[in-house]
């Protein structure tokens, strides 16, 4: 455990620092933010009628659309010479959104994420290989500022040229890996092509994030690689990798929340949903200075666990994402999510699935299609088999969604390969 | 007595049988016998090859799904009715056949059939004993 006495603060202590906390950040913004100001004014909420941690249902919501309309720094809280660093994240669409931060700021960033490595109990002997991307994307920096504050070796990969990061790993002896699932199950499937074996390799965990993967896909990865693989989640509107990580315990992600405030909320009414429910996360940040976020609207979906953990963290965790809530197909009025396909490929004994859903309409009625690559481990050589595969992999998400799908067996390489985030969806019902 | 047999998944689209044909001709691997079995939307093809392990290895490398498959091959007499009897005596011993395709060669003036049978050892000596030759795998990869 990197700050035991942070991290296992009593409950108590923790909701006094919260509260403190929360009642600084919304007099800082109030006092600092016109945007913030204009909101607050317009719902009729001064920063002093913030006396518990429940009244955080008055604040405003803020979404990716207000971070966008304030480009470029219309949110930042300090002057610019106060801001040490810029990250934007690529909008797919318009303006990126852009995040800064103060020296603080990322002195922050750096123990969220050191605490973060520390759940595989990272320290000076370990090797961390980064494969996130470098530059203006959080990931790469802010999982680099937390290694080196614990002093870790570092290795700045960056992402892609996937022969080369298995080289490194092997000739550096990379002990933990940290990138997207997806690229590491890529990683997986490389070193099969090149004839690497996991036993040539001294790397023993790795943490994985910037996407939703699976409980089968973790099994994948920890099996294949010999490994502990764990999920770590952050986005950089709230501050990057590092706002939360599973322990060891592999039950849900603690959320650091002497930093970073969670709520879930129904995504279509903005009501706040008790916990254990499923709902979007919302966040507030409760120590930045730079960019502090008043319950920004993260689109991902989860719950929250309030119960404790057997390892000894207090900090409330969040159940794994399960999808996005752009993510989130909703199909007939039924919300599918791509990691449900992959569970049921999984569970059927397909190692390491490839699959597309691409959803049509036909008739004005919506189709989805679930594209699945043949693999070597569930080709066989019978029309019969494979026909009685098809069937069975249809029946089970049938019963996993319950709405009609079709399956279509695909040769491999069909489905785009991505060495960042994989592409599941593809949706042809806008494009008419 | 096994031969082995490649066969390789197929999206049913136009192109994606020559270029299987085209990788193996690039390999200077000669094609021995071939089927397709397909439905709407895919198919499996199934090659007899002089180098199996050299397709194999070829097409996989080239992202192909293909596998081995052991296969069995038996001379009949190159007449009507000469697959018969070869076919009475397999299922009279009461073994099961998956599917079968045949040659276009000929070994000594006979037809050859593959058969792909769940119980291959034991269909080599019910096809013996009946009288019909098995010929080796060596003898079907050099035709
Ligand atoms: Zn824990």
């Amino acid at each position: 455990m990197w700050n035991p006495k942070a991290e296992c603060l009593p409950r108590e202590e923790l909701e006094e620092l919260k509260l403190e906390r929360l009642k600084n950040t919304v007099r800082h913004v109030y006092e600092n933010v016109p945007f913030y100001r204009r909101k607050m004014d317009e719902a009729g909420v001064k920063p002093e009628d913030i006396r518990s941690l429940e009244d955080i249902r008055h604040l405003p919501f803020t979404t990716k659309e207000d971070l966008r309309e304030n480009y470029p720094f219309g949110l930042f809280a300090v002057p610019l010479k106060d801001v040490v660093r810029i990250h934007a994240s690529s909008g797919t669409t318009g303006k990126p959104t852009v995040v800064g931060y103060t020296r603080e700021d990322i002195e922050v960033w750096s123990e969220v994420m050191a605490r973060t490595l520390g759940m595989v109990s990272a320290s000076s002997e370990d090797v961390v290989q980064i494969a996130y991307g470098y530059g203006l994307f959080t990931g790469g920096l802010g999982v680099h500022y937390g290694a080196e504050k614990i002093g870790c070796t570092v290795i700045p990969t960056s992402g892609g040229n996937t022969k080369r990061q298995i080289m490194l790993m092997r000739d550096f002896g990379t002990t933990i890996l940290c990138c997207t699932p997806s690229y590491a199950c890529y990683l997986v499937e490389v070193m099969a092509e090149l004839g690497v074996s996991p036993r040539e390799l001294k790397l023993r965990a790795g943490l994985f994030g910037a996407e939703p993967w699976s409980e089968g896909m973790r099994r994948e990865i920890e099996s294949n690689l010999g490994i502990e693989a764990l999920d770590i989640y952050g986005l950089s509107e709230i501050i990057g990798p590092g706002v939360a990580a599973e322990c060891l315990c592999k039950e849900g992600l603690h959320i650091w929340e002497d930093h970073f405030l969670p709520e879930v909320i129904n995504p279509a009414t903005g009501e706040p949903l008790p916990p254990g429910e499923e709902g979007e996360l919302v966040f507030t940040t409760l120590t930045k200075r730079g960019f502090p976020v008043i319950r920004y609207r993260t689109r991902d979906i989860s719950f929250l666990l309030p119960e404790p953990c057997a390892c000894g963290r207090t900090h409330v965790r969040m159940g794994r994402v399960k999808g996005r809530t752009d993510d989130m197909l909703i199909i007939r009025g039924v919300n599918v999510f791509p990691s449900q396909i992959e569970e049921v490929l999984l569970s059927l004994g397909y190692t390491e699935p490839h699959y597309l859903l691409v959803v049509d309409r036909e008739r004005r009625l919506d189709v989805l299609e679930v594209w699945v690559e043949v693999s070597e481990s569930i080709f066989r050589d019978e029309v019969r088999g494979l026909e009685e595969l098809e069937e069975k992999i249809r029946r089970e998400i049938e019963a996993v969604l319950g709405i009609a799908v079709k399956v279509r067996l695909v040769e491999p390489k069909t489905i785009q390969r991505s060495e960042g985030k994989a592409k599941r969806i593809i949706d042809r019902r806008d494009l008419r | 007595m096994s031969v082995k047999q490649i066969s390789v998944f197929l999206e049913n689209k136009s192109g994606r049988l020559a270029a299987v044909a085209r990788l193996l001709a690039s390999r200077g691997i000669n094609i021995r016998a071939l089927s397709i079995a397909d439905t709407s939307d895919f198919g499996i093809l199934r090659l007899i090859v002089d180098r199996p392990e050299e397709a194999y290895r070829a097409l996989k490398e080239e992202g192909f799904t293909v596998s081995l498959t052991d296969v069995l091959a038996v001379a009949v007499p190159d007449r009507p009715g000469g697959l018969a009897p070869a076919l009475e005596a397999l299922s009279e011993a009461n073994l099961n056949i998956e599917y079968l395709y045949a040659f276009v060669a000929r070994h000594a003036d006979q037809a050859l059939v593959l058969l792909k049978v769940d119980d291959r050892e034991r269909a080599v000596k019910v096809l013996e004993e009946a009288g019909f030759k098995v010929p080796s795998p060596e003898e079907i990869y050099s035709l």
